[in-house]
């Protein structure tokens, strides 16, 4: 049977999903359920229970068979389904196979350095990466994966064999902040990071910086920067408010933290022999 | 009151503008060419336009001199001899420039800067050499006060070219206009990196397809005012264009004006274009007398005829009953294919034209996509672009452009406004100027959304300087009226975005 994914968007040509000019690929679904996601209809698939056929203003949303049905070309995106559900999820998801992805991957490769899985979380989609991946290397494309470190590339490196690297994502190192930030254990995490800067397939952690936790973030970035030193980019992240959801957004902060405190971690980072260090 | 006193009272006009102004109304006081009905008929309908070009060309509209002729032998007429060193070679060119004239005055090719200078930049120490570049570009904005003067860098990598970028970005002036000769084999990441950057902060230089441009004008061909490939030691006669739009509103569907009207106004303007061409060589003093033509720095037979085209999209939607421009030109295939069609029609009948003189061209004319001018509002886009509020993601812009800039030898482009996190970024731009170069786009530019100097359609004008004409105030730059007409009736600054997740 052909193997397909949800995927929830395709950008063609991204310039903030690692170097260069890359297609980026979201797919649909996240075991996490960090508070700070910034797009957390990507976390759930959609349960079906229809609210959003109800609130959609151009008719792109219908039931056919009891599941929720979306019509690209009637969509005027304006993304009322999204705010209206309440599962975390999102109606607007094809499912794809790699022959479907390839077809996009081709129109785009002439203006590309190749391309982003991104998600959700792109490694629930593994079977469809092992197909994938050595079909866009074929193309002269290199092939990154952005993860939240969930699966165990130790276990399963066949899925590295084509990837140029993995973006990882530490989020938090002490495990009490890990439980309460992304509700997931992180030891799996903790040890993807040192399982690929030895495989040598780390291209860059990224950690997020929050307002008023200055113990956590200190911990967490000490923590990467001497584990990764120069060997990869430190991507430092300054926790921004927008599409975080509401309830969330009242417990983490209404605001974006501030440039100079976040600017003084990837001092720190770089202090400890991260030289990749850098703030976006 | 009369035109004459109008401009002599206008208080918005620098002295050099005022004079230009009563130059061309004295020059329209004559009617030596005489046109057919049928064409005064037209271009009364709008459907022809003459750009303004004035009704006696006692020059060619573009000269491009062969410059590495002045540093060779020198130029009697003005009593230089070979520059020997780098004070030398650019007093050389700047007493030439002032006699290099054009349609509107002022030289619109300062030749390939970096080839020109590179022997003598790189015998003085750097920062010696970058004083005096930055005193040439300062005498350049300051006496050539056009955006249409330009300058050519590239393809390959030079020190020279390096200070002119640096400078460019220092000095952030509107002039001269700059284009890179890009080739993904002789021009170096590094060097198309640095001028991404330089390009990203001043909307200069944009990136000509330096294959395309060599295989159909040869090695010795130079890009003059806003996108102009013309050859060296020659240039461009005349550049009248079809309005489309409103040459389709003559037709009454889209057979007839596949097949009536648009052959129709075709030979129209071949009418106009042919009376001009004779009436500069054969009549006018330039090529019997100007010592441009005596010393050999320009050639007549290397002139050429530029058959302009303006507002392709809007007469497709026309065409199609399409209201909607979102649904048209450049993101409907219908409409896309339609203008392939009329690009066809354009390119066979003038191919098929045989032109006075043009020899280097086997007497041919070569086809243009008019930028625009600043009385077009929005019923004319430039050229085959996709009007401004249509514009799809860059990738689509690009695809589409891609089918349509072959058709130009002498000159088509496109630009693209980049949001800032490109500033960071550029190696991101990169791969896509190369990619859609290798697919046949002829000419690429792009600045970021808070430049000051902006690329409005081809040429660039500084924001505060539209500004300053906002305020009633004079701007040295003749250009600049232009640009604030073409932001007030087309929105020409208004493009689309270019986003981190296009």
């Amino acid at each position: 049977m052909t193997i397909k994914a949800p995927v929830n968007r395709i950008i063609p040509f991204s310039n903030v999903d690692g170097p260069s000019n890359r297609m980026a690929i979201f797919f649909q679904g996240c075991q996490f359920n960090c508070r700070f996601c910034h797009n957390p209809e990507t976390i759930h698939m959609c349960m079906n229970c229809g609210d959003c056929v109800k609130t959609c203003s151009v008719q792109a949303l219908k039931m056919v068979e009891e599941k929720v049905v979306w019509n690209k070309d009637v969509c005027v995106n304006c993304d009322t389904c999204i705010k209206t559900c309440r599962h975390d999820a999102s109606p607007k998801v094809t499912w794809m196979s790699a022959d479907d992805l390839m077809k996009e991957v081709t129109r785009v490769a002439p203006y590309i350095q190749g391309i982003t899985l991104s998600g959700g979380e792109c490694t629930l989609r593994s079977d469809l990466i092992k197909e994938l991946f050595p079909r866009v290397k074929a193309m002269g494309l290199t092939a990154l994966l952005d993860s939240n470190g969930s699966y165990d590339f130790e276990k399963d490196p066949s899925i590295l064999e084509y990837c140029d690297g993995v973006m990882l994502d530490v989020k938090a190192v002490r495990k009490e902040f890990s439980d309460w930030l992304i509700r997931y254990p992180n030891e799996i995490i903790l040890k993807n990071l040192d399982y690929l800067l030895n495989a040598d397939k780390l291209y860059e952690v990224r950690t997020i910086i929050f307002p008023d936790q200055d113990e956590d973030n200190e911990y967490t970035v000490s923590y990467v920067a001497n584990h990764i030193k120069d060997r990869c980019f430190y991507k430092i992240i300054r926790y921004r408010q927008f599409g975080v959801r509401d309830q969330q957004r009242e417990i983490l902060g209404d605001l974006t933290t501030d440039e100079e405190y976040a600017s003084s971690y990837v001092e720190l980072a770089k202090t400890l022999g991260a030289a990749k260090a850098y703030l976006i | 009151m009369s035109e004459a006193l109008n401009i002599v009272k206008d208080t918005t006009l620098t002295y050099d503008q005022t004079l230009l102004a009563l130059a061309k109304l004295g020059e329209n006081t004559d009617d030596s060419i005489v046109y057919s009905d049928a064409y005064y008929a037209a271009k009364k309908a709008g459907a022809l336009c003459d750009l303004n070009e004035g009704r006696l060309p006692y020059r060619p509209r573009y000269i491009c001199p062969d410059y590495d002729l002045l540093f060779e032998k020198g130029c009697d007429f003005l009593g230089l001899t070979p520059p020997k060193d780098l004070l030398e070679a650019i007093n050389t060119l700047e007493i030439f420039y002032n006699h290099v004239p054009s349609v509107t005055c002022y030289p619109v090719y300062l030749g390939d800067l970096d080839h020109l200078l590179e022997p003598f930049v790189i015998k003085e120490d750097r920062e010696y050499a970058k004083k005096i570049l930055r005193l040439f570009l300062l005498h350049i904005d300051k006496v050539l006060t056009d955006s249409f003067v330009h300058a050519d860098i590239g393809p390959k990598d030079s020190l020279t070219a390096r200070i002119l970028l640096e400078l460019t970005e220092e000095m952030q002036l509107a002039i001269p206009n700059i284009t890179l000769k890009y080739d993904p084999e002789l021009t170096s990441d590094d060097f198309a990196l640095a001028c991404i950057r330089c390009m990203l902060k001043t909307a200069k230089p944009s990136f000509a397809n330096h294959r395309m441009f060599m295989k159909e004008w040869g090695e010795d061909y130079a890009i003059a005012s806003c996108y102009n490939g013309l050859k060296k030691a020659g240039g461009g006669f005349t550049l009248p264009r079809l309005k489309l739009y409103e040459c389709s509103l003559a037709a009454e569907s889209i057979d007839d004006f596949l097949k009536n009207k648009l052959p129709e106004f075709i030979d129209l303007q071949l009418e106009y274009m042919d009376k001009r061409v004779r009436f500069c060589v054969e009549e006018s003093n330039f090529f019997k007398s100007n010592f441009l033509a005596t010393e050999g720095f320009v050639k007549q037979e290397n002139f050429t005829g530029m058959f302009g085209i303006v507002g392709l999209a809007e007469c497709v939607n026309h065409l199609l009953h399409i209201e909607d421009k979102k649904k048209g030109f450049g993101l409907n295939p219908e409409a896309t294919e339609l203008g392939l069609k009329i690009m066809d029609v354009i390119d066979k009948r003038v191919a098929e034209h045989v032109a006075p003189y043009c020899d280097a061209f086997d007497h041919r004319y070569r086809l243009h996509a008019q930028v625009g001018i600043d009385s077009d509002g929005m019923e004319d886009s430039p050229g085959t672009r996709i009007p401004i509020f249509a514009e799809p993601t860059i990738l689509e812009q690009l695809e589409v452009n891609e089918k349509f800039h072959p058709y130009f030898p002498t000159g088509t482009g496109d630009i693209f406004k980049f949001e800032e996190t490109y500033e960071k970024t550029p190696e991101a731009i990169l791969p896509i100027i190369k990619g859609s170069l290798s697919r046949g786009l002829r000419y690429f530019s792009g600045y970021l959304e808070n430049c000051d100097v902006v690329r409005v359609t081809g040429y660039l004008v500084k924001k505060s300087e539209i500004e300053k004409l906002n305020q009633k105030k004079q701007s040295l730059n003749n250009v600049t009226v232009f640009g604030k007409g073409a932001q007030d009736g087309a929105h020409a600054l208004d493009r689309r975005v270019v986003r981190y997740d296009d």
